[in-house]
């Protein structure tokens, strides 16, 4: 889960660039709650993922975005009593009360776990593919607050992975193993640690000294930058309008409510194609 | 004119029951070379934060007098500010490097205050230039060593050519070779930049020949202010902890002054006509090797990187029950890859381990074991006990030298006792007299059977624990004999007094060499 230089469109892109770019797929699964849409969003993730030779970070987050997308899309039928259609009838459960499962709510609880899934595994070809020194220098002309943050964020990420391959090992070496819990507070504990003596170091660095912009660079826009920035642009722009329109909505309760039609099914097409299409041109990167 | 200047400076972290400094007032020079000295929990770490504005902005906490780092108030000024006149290194290079590439880490400071490209670019060349960084200014940082990523700390440290650099033991996790050059790197930017340098450091024999001057704080009081040669003087009355071997080797001879480094040390010997010959009869180690049977043995042993770069290279090696053995090498010779393979923490590309029991390994970072919001959480009963540490107290609060200790207890917590227990730089960050607790617990373990492995680049810790060295270069075992051989057979892996004495009569330790250079007394017998 570490940038590493590789020769894909995305890689050669600047972080300006591939943020918008990879700002547009998140923004697509907070706009809408369709399936389809929202399935077309993970399918164009997925595919990004694949085309950045990010894969092997699926190992940790593919496990991770599944098991959440799981717990919210079963966990949601439990505790949303809204919707008609009652599809099993699991009577008196203790302090839950009388306990109806209904179609809505088991729906939208698949609907909030997949746009869950997409919001995480958005961040693998963030992390893998977007140089963090470009993320640090594109935020740090907006404010010193926000770029810190988007700096930490995108520094702990390499730093914890060692911390917790590190502390995996030590916990191998213990005669008896800790429990899960113990393990989960410690591991927070130590990442809060981290996160502090990489702030100081950025402190001492003279970020965030008063007063004092930092030189913008003015390397020319290449034909990766303006592919992805546009591509990010088309698919923004495109899912703003349908939005605003009234296109592919979702209305889960009292009775689920889908909207279909070929102008959903050209949006779904059209974000998986505008995702990948900036990957097609090889000109310029490396073999 | 002052660089640094304190006027009763006080200063409480949050919530602490007692402040970290107190009233302390002192001056640093332009140009001058500072070591700063002092057991752990003295307050030489909590001085340098409050020098480079950590303290009171970024740590909180209560301050009260006046410090002023190059002019400027850290009452008005925070660290960004202050980044300008200091620059500032600290212990784990991890976490002192925050860009990508080591070309973006030299860059950031210089971009930080707003210098124009061409400044950027010609401060990141120079700063490359003086700290041997030219080769590596295009590679990723997290494919970098911990030698190499101390240096580009240290290089983004300096690039905007500060006044006054401020380090906390810099050294600390570089091996000999790798802490001599960097010692040797501030002396030159001292010398030929007149950057001051305010550097606080456990291992004083490693950069008091370096130094102007020494303050050494105790209870976060200034406790000694002098140049070496006087501060010496008084840590022998004082606070013996805080002697160098060397110093102890000439209080024991009945020497005086106490040299500040081997060369002054030699010439005071040869003007006493004491300077001993080469070779003569070799004293016993801290312990002599025990005849039982072999507990550890690794046969033709590699270790190969997924990407293909060989760790250990055909290493073979038995070590048997009560020994105690240090593993020493350069960074990256392949010492710690040894033990995970001997403790069954990484599987060998190749070859065999075969062991009499359980290994217990203790890695690097003590913190990594710990667990439980109590001591008490993490051991059993009668292993808490042993530890002598108090039962309630979250193990994070710990100091360094208590932390080591917890977790070296919760590795050996099994019903059966280790055959073998492993340890991983165990002093990193430790004080003398931490590191002669350490020493005194494993010759314990030894004594009661258990082999003792320590991997460690601190030659003197090394000289006080084990009866045998493995020296390791490039994965293959280059050295292997009693300590009194290969500790003083060498330039970098050999003790002060093993050097100061040129080797003679495989004298590692001042007690084991005062006699050689003091007629009326003898040779210790074990």
């Amino acid at each position: 889960m570490i940038y590493r230089r590789r020769p894909t469109p995305l890689h050669a892109a600047r972080a300006a660039a591939a943020c918008a770019y990879l700002g547009s797929l998140l923004l697509v699964a907070l706009l809408f709650e369709h399936p389809l849409v929202l399935a077309a969003d993970l399918v164009a993730v997925l595919g990004v993922i694949v085309l950045a030779r990010a894969t092997p970070a699926l190992r940790t987050f593919g496990p991770l975005a599944l098991s959440l997308a799981l717990l919210i899309a079963l966990v949601n039928p439990f505790v949303v009593r809204e919707g008609l259609t009652v599809i099993a009838r699991l009577g008196e459960l203790g302090p839950l009360g009388r306990l109806d499962l209904t179609l809505e709510a088991t729906v939208y609880g698949g609907v909030l776990g997949l746009r869950a899934a997409v919001l995480i595994l958005a961040f693998v070809p963030y992390s893998t593919a977007v140089d963090p020194d470009g993320v640090l220098r594109l935020f740090r002309r907006f404010g010193f607050r926000s770029a810190l943050s988007a700096t930490l964020a995108t520094r702990m990420v390499g730093v914890l992975a060692r911390d917790a391959r590190r502390r995996a090992d030590a916990q191998r070496c213990r005669p008896r193993p800790a429990g899960r819990l113990a393990m989960t507070r410690a591991v927070t504990a130590g990442a809060l640690d981290r996160a502090i003596d990489v702030a100081a170091t950025l402190e001492v660095r003279g970020y965030g000294a008063a007063g004092r912009r930092p030189p913008g660079t003015r390397t020319p826009w290449s034909r990766h930058d303006l592919a992805y920035l546009a591509a990010g642009m088309l698919i923004a722009a495109t899912a703003i309008a349908a939005r605003a329109a009234g296109l592919a909505a979702l209305r889960p309760y009292p009775t689920l409510e889908l909207s279909t039609g070929p102008l959903v099914w050209a949006l779904a097409g059209l974000i998986v194609v505008a995702a990948w299409l900036p990957f097609a041109d090889r000109r310029g990167v490396a073999a | 004119m002052s660089v640094l200047e304190l006027d009763r400076f006080t200063y409480s972290y949050p919530h602490a029951a007692r402040p970290a400094l107190r009233d302390l007032s002192l001056a640093v020079g332009e140009g001058e070379f500072v070591v700063l000295a002092g057991t752990s929990g003295s307050g030489k770490s909590t001085l340098l934060r409050a020098a480079c504005g950590l303290v009171p902005h970024f740590h909180g906490g209560e301050a009260a007098g006046h410090l002023r780092t190059g002019g400027l108030d850290t009452r008005e000024h925070g660290p960004g500010d202050l980044a300008a006149h200091a620059g500032t290194l600290f212990q784990d290079p991890e976490t002192q490097v925050v860009m990508g590439t080591v070309r973006a880490e030299l860059a950031f400071p210089l971009e930080n205050r707003g210098d124009g490209r061409a400044a950027v670019a010609r401060g990141v060349e120079e700063a490359a230039l003086a700290l041997g960084l030219g080769d590596l200014l295009d590679r990723p940082t997290h494919e970098l060593s911990g030698g190499e990523l101390q240096r580009v700390a240290l290089g983004a440290a300096l690039a905007g050519r500060p006044r006054l650099v401020l380090l906390d033991e810099p050294t600390s996790q570089l091996d000999p070779v790798a802490g001599d050059e960097l010692i040797g790197l501030l002396r030159r930017l001292n010398e030929e930049w007149g950057t001051a340098v305010v550097l606080a450091e456990h291992r004083l024999e490693r950069c008091l020949s370096a130094a102007d001057r020494v303050i050494a704080l105790r209870d976060g009081t200034l406790a000694c202010d002098s140049e070496p040669r006087a501060f010496l003087e008084w840590a022998g009355r004082e606070d013996p902890a805080l002697q160098t071997p060397g110093a102890r080797l000439f209080e024991r001879a009945g020497l005086r002054p106490p040299p500040t480094g081997v060369k002054q040390a030699r010439a005071t010997l040869r003007a006493h006509g004491l300077q001993p010959a080469p070779g003569g009869q070799r004293p016993d180690g801290p312990a002599a090797t025990p005849a039982g049977a072999p507990v550890l043995r690794a046969r033709n042993l590699w270790f190969e990187w997924p990407h293909g770069r060989a760790v250990l290279r055909g290493l073979a090696t038995e070590i048997a029950a009560g020994e105690r053995v240090a593993l020493m090498g350069r960074n990256g010779a392949g010492k710690s890859t040894l033990l995970r393979c001997l403790a069954g923490l990484s599987r060998p590309t190749r070859g065999k381990v075969q062991t009499a029991g359980r290994v217990a390994l203790l890695l690097q970072n003590p913190a990594d074991y710990l667990v439980a919001e109590t001591v008490e959480g993490e051991l059993r009963a009668p292993a808490l006990e042993a530890t002598g540490l108090p039962a309630g107290r979250d193990p994070r609060d710990l100091s360094g030298g208590e932390r080591q200790r917890l977790a070296l207890a919760i590795v050996l917590d099994a019903d059966e006792p280790p055959a073998a227990v492993a340890l991983d730089e165990p002093t990193r960050g430790m004080d003398r007299a931490r590191k002669g607790e350490l020493a005194e617990q494993l010759g314990r373990l030894a004594a009661a059977g258990t082999a003792v492995i320590v991997a460690t680049h601190d030659v003197e810790f090394a000289a006080a624990v084990a009866a045998r060295v493995l020296l390791l270069g490039d994965g293959r075992v280059v050295a292997d004999g009693p300590a009194a051989e290969v500790l003083t057979g060498g330039w970098y892996f050999a003790t002060e007094t093993a050097r100061i004495l040129g080797g003679a009569g495989g004298a590692l330790l001042p007690e084991q060499g005062a006699p050689l250079v003091t007629p009326n007394l003898e040779v210790p017998t074990p």
